[in-house]
Order: structure tokens, then C-alpha cells, then sequence
């Protein structure tokens, strides 16, 4: 899978898409007949490439959970448009789902609790074959059972098939809920932190065996993140979320070693690495404060009051920085990214 | 009372510390047989996969383990006294808090929801000094403007605050007793990384403030090479190495193998790597510790005496001890 990025094809267009979550309201809005949104998602727009890594990162409520369960078509859109194999999938009836879903498929955070503990890995891995396969034979079912456990190296499968959740390490059940997404030989696989609760000494080992899952089924992975240093390693393409919108996107090496946005600079320099001479040094943060609330956006760029750069023409109401095009397959949504 | 002698330098000693779960499948040991110290102004590192002891170890330091861990023996020393034998009531009244204290993984979860902050808060500073409630608001304020917090936080429930203000919260209750060791378990861990620099920031500013002691437990290397003096790598109980940051992070790299692997495992984020390192196997379960060294299973430069004998722990060169036959020599 190694050709040139702009010759593959989109997989997945994602245009515009939005989702406002609607805040409980006071009697008094009600009766104003006013609505408060969450705005969890709120006009991003990227393409995926067919056999890419699409890395989406960002810090804990910008968006990246909810961007992936709309492509999952767990949550239904607020607005935009998605567009997966050049079909619209915007909005879909049950049975045209039923059929997306088997192109689909999520790996979850939590190995622990993403499987039910009363089923053996055979039973996990068999569900959506019984949901999506009512007509195939049981003998078949195990063999595609034994197949896809031993793509993710849980080996011997036979063995693996009888054993409960409780009885895998977390790696091992990481590998089973991989296991699990292949089954129905999907086209794209969502993964939502598949390493973030794993021991760091087998995380690697995870990551490995997903990338060499990919390249020899030639799959498409949008693997949701909040680590910048896994991401740069393991993506083909990374975008940061910043409060429901992309703010950088392009080339992982381009975006690390060479970042524009100021949210981006100042997540880099937060990040710790295992280098000595560190201690007892105050490490410079450029931007104060935390994310604020996803119901109270601030107007015009909405990083300017946590930036270290902004100017009033930032400010404006109703003015947003859009994605633009550096060349170097690099693109920043930022007034004054040219000057910084 | 006689107080034992410590080195001077020294705020904490731990030596030949066990700590055991008796659970329906067997006896645990968690942490086995482990000896080490800190010195006054300096913050060690506890670093380990989880299930290695890190979080057992700090807990036992405060003499709380977690039931059905028991300690099984050994001793803590703290300003000369052994708090290991002393009763649960007399060690809440005078050591744990007013000598060392702890800040917890989970700053969301150790914060009672329907108190306010400064009921919370109340309730640990009146339980220890007999002050006025003017006396005590007075303090929580100090502490609460030491953390970077303003005083109106007082007057909020924990829901009304952001994960990185919670934490300062509970960084300011561990502090205000003004003992001289603070455990820290993951205080980063469920922060973002512009929080966690934050508070980083923030542990250090307050060492060199109050001229305190930290034991600084996280899973993570890479946290661990910005705030530790000192580093100590534990591996399914035991302990594999100590060593200064320069000695585990430095071009020398560190010298057990474990160790070695764990930090190739840590991705750097200003190195491009093709395939990153990892360690193959799990660790060990507890109930049944392998023979000998307790790595060598995953080991990629074993011996056969490896599996026969357990590794002591020696010191290699000044300040870096290691638990390994292989680098010892």
C-alpha cells in the first residue's frame, strides 16, 4: 500500500459535518422558546484515503469520540454530509444500516468492558456473524471465527475460542475486540483509543499487529487518539481537534516537526519526553487555562482567548478560520499563522 | 520514645517492606521484600506496567493498604519512628496527613460530590488542629492561592470545577498539614497534556517553595524523566532499578534490561521510528511468581542462573543499584 497519497481514492468524505447536543433548558428558555446547544462537532470537514491511517487527535472534549460515532452512525448528524464508497450515508433507514455496519466497525477503548464477560471469545466473534450472516452454516462460521483470531496472532485459535474475557490479559482482549471488527470484513475500522489502557510494553505490540492487520487486508483505520507521540508513529494523515473544529491537519511528520497552529505548538511543547537533564527545570507552557465549554464557544477563532498571538481581527464575531492549504500536504485554520 | 537512627540525609527509609494480598486463590505477594530510601528535597520516581507494586508501595507508605492487603513485614521509618507497628488510630492523628500525605489518581473521584470544596476541605484541617473557623479559612485560602487557585473556589462543589482545578484542589489538601513527604500516585495521568505540564509546573514550584519530598508514581517514563531526581523501576514486586535521572536517561541508557526495553518502548515524539519496540509476554501473575529473576521470562539476554537464583540488588556505581546477574558484573 505504498503509493502516492493524492492518486488513492476518498473512502470517506466527510463535508461540514455538525453535532449540537441539545442542553436541558430552564423554564424560562422555554418559554422564550430559546435552545442552548453543546456543540460537540461543529463543521469539520477531511477526506480519508482508501488504505490510509487517519489519525484524529485532541485534548478530552474537543470532539474526536463524537466525530468517530458519527462515522460509525451511532449518532445521528446535526448537519453536513457524509459520503462513504461515493454513496451518501448522511441518514440511513435500518436496512441500509444493517449494510453499512458491515463495512464499519469500531474497536473500543475499554477492552474490559466492551465485551460481555458470560460470552467465550467464540461467542463475541460469532454475534455479528449471527446478525449479519443468518444463512451460513455453523462449521463455516467457525472457520471464519478461526481466521480472523489468527490475523490478530491469537494463536492456537482453537484454544483462544473457549476461553472467557476474564481469562486474556488486556492485550490479548484488545486482540479479540480486533478480532471481532474483522470478522465481517470491513472496509474501514474506527478505532476509538485502542491503546490507552494498555501497558506500555505490549501498547506497541498492539499498534503492531493493527498496522500489519491493515496493510495485508488493505483496510482504512481512523484511529482517535489523544497521544501525539503513538499517532506520529502509527498514522498516514493526523488532523487536531480543537473545541469541535479541525485546527491543523497533514502529514504527521510535517505537523510535529514543523507546527503552525498555536494549539498544536503549544501541545507539542507540553508533551514529555524521556530525555535527561529535565528535572528541576520549569517547562515554558505558552497557553494558559483550560478548554472552555463546549456551550459557551468564544466567537471569531475560537482558541484567541487561550493564544498567545491573538489580535482583534481574531475576535470578530461570526469569523472563523477555515483549513488552508500550505502546500506539503499541510493545511491550518489560522488568521496569523504566516507571521507566528 | 527511641527514635532509630537514619541517615541524615534521608526523610523516608523503607527497608525489607512486604506486603501481601490473601485472596480465595492464594497469597499475593504484591510487593515483596523491597528496601529503599528518599532524601530530604528530592522526588523519587516509582515507575512499572501496572501491577507491579507502584500504587501498592505508596499506599503502604501511608500504612493504608488496601484490604485484603496486609503488611507483612519490614519497616517504614519516618523521622526516626517505625509507623508500621503503630495503631490505626494513632497514625491518623499523627502521621498520616501531618507527615506524609497523598495525592490520588483519580482528583475527580477522591472529591466528595455534595460537599462543597470548603467543607472538604474543612473537615481535614479540623480534624488535625484545633483553629478557629476564621484560623482554618484563612489557611485554605493560603494554600488554595499556593496552587494557583482563587478563593471563590471555596464556595464550589467538585462538579463546578475542570479536571486541572480539581487537582490543584486535592494538591492543596494534601499539602496544608505541611508534612514533609507527598505520595503522589498519577496525579497527571487522567489530565490532558497542556493540564499535566501544568501541574507538573506546579508540583516543582511547591518542592522548591515548602522544601518538600515526593515519591512520584506513574506508568509513564517519559512524565518520569521531567520530575524525578531519582528513578525506581519496579518489575512484579521487586525492585529492578535505581538510578539518577542521569544514569536511567542519560546517552549511557539505563543498565537492566527491563528497564532498557521499557524506555525503547516510550515513543519519543521528536523521533521518527519505523517499527516501535515493544516487550513481548505479559508480566508474571503474582500468585505464582517465576523462579529466580522475575524478568527472565521475557528477557531477551537470560542465563540459566537466571531462572535458578533471585538477582539481589546491588549498587553498580554511586546512587544506581540494580537487581540483575547479567549487569552486575
Amino acid at each position: 500500500m505504498n503509493y502516492e497519497n493524492g492518486k488513492k481514492e476518498n473512502i470517506y468524505e466527510i463535508k461540514n459535518l455538525q453535532k449540537w447536543f441539545p442542553v436541558r433548558r430552564t423554564m424560562k428558555e422555554y418559554l422564550n422558546k430559546e435552545q442552548r446547544y453543546i456543540k460537540a462537532v461543529d463543521g469539520i470537514t477531511f477526506n480519508i484515503k482508501r488504505g490510509e491511517i487517519f489519525g484524529l487527535v485532541g485534548e478530552s472534549g474537543c470532539g474526536k469520540t463524537t466525530t468517530g460515532k458519527l462515522l460509525m452512525k451511532l449518532l445521528e448528524p446535526t448537519g453536513g454530509e457524509l459520503v462513504f464508497n461515493g454513496k451518501e450515508v448522511t441518514h440511513l433507514n435500518h436496512s441500509s444500516l444493517e449494510d453499512y455496519r458491515t463495512k464499519v466497525q469500531m474497536i473500543f477503548q475499554d477492552p474490559y468492558a466492551s465485551m460481555n464477560p458470560r460470552f467465550k471469545i467464540r461467542d463475541v466473534l460469532e454475534e455479528p456473524l449471527l446478525i449479519h450472516m443468518k444463512n451460513e452454516e455453523r462449521i463455516k462460521r467457525t472457520e471464519r471465527i478461526k481466521k480472523a483470531l489468527a490475523e490478530v496472532r491469537l494463536q492456537p485459535p482453537e484454544e483462544f475460542m473457549e476461553r472467557f474475557p476474564h481469562m486474556l490479559s488486556g492485550g490479548q482482549r484488545q486482540r479479540a475486540a480486533t478480532a471481532r471488527s474483522l470478522i465481517l470484513n470491513p472496509d474501514m475500522i474506527v478505532a476509538d483509543e485502542p491503546v490507552s489502557m494498555i501497558d506500555l510494553s505490549t501498547r506497541a505490540e498492539i499498534l503492531h499487529m493493527m498496522k500489519s492487520v491493515q496493510r495485508d487486508l488493505g483496510l482504512t483505520y481512523l484511529y482517535i487518539t489523544h497521544d501525539l507521540s503513538t499517532a506520529r508513529y502509527f498514522t498516514d494523515t493526523i488532523a487536531v481537534m480543537y473545541l469541535g473544529r479541525i485546527v491543523e491537519m497533514g502529514d504527521p511528520d510535517e505537523v510535529i516537526d514543523n507546527p503552525l497552529h498555536p494549539y498544536t505548538k503549544a501541545l507539542i511543547t507540553a508533551v514529555c519526553e524521556p530525555v535527561a537533564g529535565k528535572v528541576n527545570r520549569i517547562k515554558e507552557v505558552p497557553i494558559k487555562g483550560e478548554v472552555p465549554s463546549a456551550m459557551r464557544i468564544p466567537s471569531g477563532c475560537r482558541f484567541h482567548p487561550r493564544c498567545p498571538y491573538a489580535e482583534e481581527k481574531c475576535m470578530i464575531p461570526g469569523i472563523q478560520p477555515e483549513l488552508e492549504d500550505t502546500g506539503r500536504r499541510h493545511s491550518v485554520a489560522c488568521f496569523r499563522f504566516k507571521e507566528i | 520514645m527511641d527514635k532509630i537512627k537514619m541517615d541524615e540525609k534521608n526523610v523516608l527509609e523503607v527497608k525489607n517492606l512486604k506486603l501481601y494480598y490473601n485472596t480465595s486463590m492464594g497469597q499475593v505477594k504484591a510487593v515483596d521484600d523491597i528496601s529503599f530510601f528518599l532524601r530530604k528535597g528530592e522526588t523519587l520516581g516509582l515507575v512499572g506496567e501496572s501491577g507491579c507494586g507502584k500504587t501498592t508501595t505508596g499506599t503502604a507508605l501511608l500504612n493504608m493498604p488496601t484490604p485484603p492487603g496486609y503488611i507483612a513485614g519490614g519497616q517504614i521509618i519516618i523521622d526516626g519512628e517505625d509507623i508500621v507497628p503503630i495503631p490505626e488510630k494513632e497514625i491518623r492523628k499523627r502521621i498520616r496527613w501531618e507527615k506524609i500525605s497523598m495525592i490520588f489518581q483519580g482528583a475527580m473521584n477522591c472529591l466528595t460530590p455534595v460537599y462543597t470544596i470548603e467543607k472538604i476541605m474543612m473537615e481535614t484541617l479540623r480534624e488535625h488542629r484545633d483553629m478557629t473557623k476564621d484560623e482554618a479559612y484563612d489557611r485554605m485560602v493560603k494554600y488554595l492561592n499556593l496552587v494557583g487557585l482563587p478563593e471563590h473556589i471555596l464556595k464550589k462543589y467538585p462538579h463546578e470545577l475542570s479536571g486541572g482545578m480539581k487537582q490543584r484542589v486535592v494538591i492543596a489538601t494534601g499539602l496544608f498539614l505541611e508534612p514533609k513527604v507527598i505520595v503522589c500516585d498519577e496525579p497527571t495521568t487522567a489530565l490532558d497534556v497542556v493540564v499535566q505540564a501544568q501541574i507538573i509546573n506546579l508540583l516543582k514550584d511547591l518542592k522548591e517553595k515548602l522544601d518538600l519530598s515526593f515519591i512520584f508514581i506513574t506508568h509513564d517514563l517519559a512524565t518520569e524523566a521531567e520530575v524525578s531526581d531519582r528513578i525506581q523501576v519496579m518489575y512484579a514486586g521487586k525492585i529492578a532499578e535505581i538510578g539518577t535521572n542521569l544514569q536511567v536517561y542519560g546517552p549511557q541508557g539505563p543498565a537492566h534490561p527491563y528497564t532498557r526495553r521499557l524506555l525503547s518502548a516510550t515513543p519519543k515524539l521528536h523521533e521518527k521510528v519505523e517499527e516501535l519496540a515493544f516487550i513481548p509476554g505479559t508480566p508474571p501473575d503474582l500468585l505464582e511468581p517465576p523462579t529466580g529473576c522475575r524478568f527472565h521470562l521475557r528477557c531477551d539476554v537470560s542465563m540459566p542462573q537466571c531462572r535458578l537464583e533471585e538477582p539481589p540488588l546491588v549498587e553498580i556505581e554511586p546512587d544506581h543499584y540494580i537487581s540483575c546477574w547479567r549487569c552486575s558484573r
